[in-house]
């Protein structure tokens, strides 16, 4: 039963992330794939779940591995999308208020 | 905390990163929408760690800090032009780490006796998750290479190269056979097997193709890194991951076609560019 409701949760983010990006301009497309991508670093919850649990040793190691590298994805990644999209702000920002 | 307080959190951190992407894909609100998923992060990791579950700080402490100081020094280092190679980099360790969380999935069910010996189902995510982390991650760094012009940017076809590739995904869903029929068997040997044949999958997937084509690879595999995220959280049966991993994996590949439609080129024809060139080659 479980495995069926997960079903159902990958099926309905499925289409709502197709109904998300449907129209993003063209100056957006990097910032987007790099917010995305900070996001896919949710693996953190994971990996924290792992590194921190009742696990066996070697099952410990390979969570704070995890951690360490999905830590490098979502900080890098918000930030590095931070710094383009202020890039993006000053440059169009007359246009943007009006 | 209870689970199902997690589980109401996780939810208000799944709303948060919908929204977040909503408006990141308007130019007017994008700063705010960054912000708004980061914020679903911070919601997420913050009720993880005070979860039950979660009874030993020390390396996570570490792996943490440690991580932050990297990806936050990287991010401030990098130069505008560079964007495109740092964030295929970063996605390269979202997808290694999607993949050593399955691993290590993988081996918690054998170090404990206590616990149920793993369903056909857990060792299935838990390939699925290795499989596309790796790929993700090797594929990463030969987007990096070639981007970064560390190595040669133009497409590198080898000989029988579709050949080898599907060689190896045979083999893979062999030795995934193996270790689903036969757990206490396989499991411990053949998962360094699957391992290295995903990496070098990746590497396979991504060399044919040219650097001027790489934003458009980077964006699959940004997807790709989603699913993996997915496939880990199905592993270990964690629900934010599911969908905020299902949510990149969607958008992801939504976004690698828009991109494609703006650089006037097909995706099949940026995926299989480098075979076709081989093949009017030969």
């Amino acid at each position: 039963m479980e495995t069926v409701l997960l079903g159902f949760v990958l099926m309905l983010s499925i289409f709502l992330g197709f109904e998300l990006i449907s129209k993003v301009p063209a100056t957006l497309h990097t910032p987007l794939m790099s917010g995305a991508n900070a996001i896919s670093g949710i693996t953190v919850v994971g990996a924290l779940t792992l590194a921190g649990g009742e696990m066996g040793e070697w099952a410990t190691w390979l969570g704070a591995a995890a951690v360490f590298f999905a830590t490098i994805n979502v900080v890098g990644g918000y930030m590095v999308t931070d710094r383009m999209l202020g890039m993006f702000k000053k440059k169009d920002e007359p246009e943007a208020r009006v | 905390m209870s689970p199902e307080l997690i589980g109401a959190v996780y939810i208000l951190s799944a709303i948060l990163f919908v929204y977040g992407l909503k408006l990141l894909s308007s130019p007017a609100t994008a700063v705010r929408g960054n912000q708004l998923s980061s914020l679903g992060m911070l919601v997420a990791v913050v009720v993880t760690l005070g979860s039950r579950e979660i009874i030993d700080f020390r390396w996570i402490a570490v792996a943490a800090v440690l991580g932050t100081i990297v990806g936050a020094v990287a991010a401030q280092r990098v130069a505008m032009t560079g964007m495109p190679e740092m964030v295929a980099l970063f996605n390269g360790s979202g997808g290694i780490a999607s993949l050593l969380v399955g691993w290590a999935a993988l081996d918690m069910g054998g170090a404990t006796d206590a616990e149920l010996p793993q369903t056909t189902f857990t060792i299935v995510t838990i390939l699925i998750s290795i499989l596309i982390g790796g790929v993700t991650f090797s594929g990463s760094i030969i987007a990096w290479g070639k981007l970064s012009e560390t190595m040669p940017s133009r497409a590198i076809s080898l000989p029988g190269q579709q050949f080898i590739s599907l060689l190896l995904l045979v083999a893979m869903i062999g030795c995934g056979a193996m270790m689903v029929a036969q757990p206490e068997t396989w499991n411990s040997t053949l998962i360094y097997v699957v391992i290295v044949l995903s990496l070098i999958l990746g590497v396979m997937a991504v060399i044919p193709i040219g650097g001027a084509d790489m934003p458009v690879v980077i964006s699959l595999l940004n997807s790709y890194s989603g699913l993996a995220a997915c496939a880990a959280g199905l592993a270990i049966n964690n629900t934010i991951l599911i969908v905020a991993g299902s949510l990149v994996g969607a958008a992801g590949i939504i976004l690698t076609n828009i991109m494609c439609k703006a650089m006037n080129r097909s995706l099949s024809h940026v995926l299989f560019s480098g075979f076709t060139a081989a093949k009017t080659a030969t």
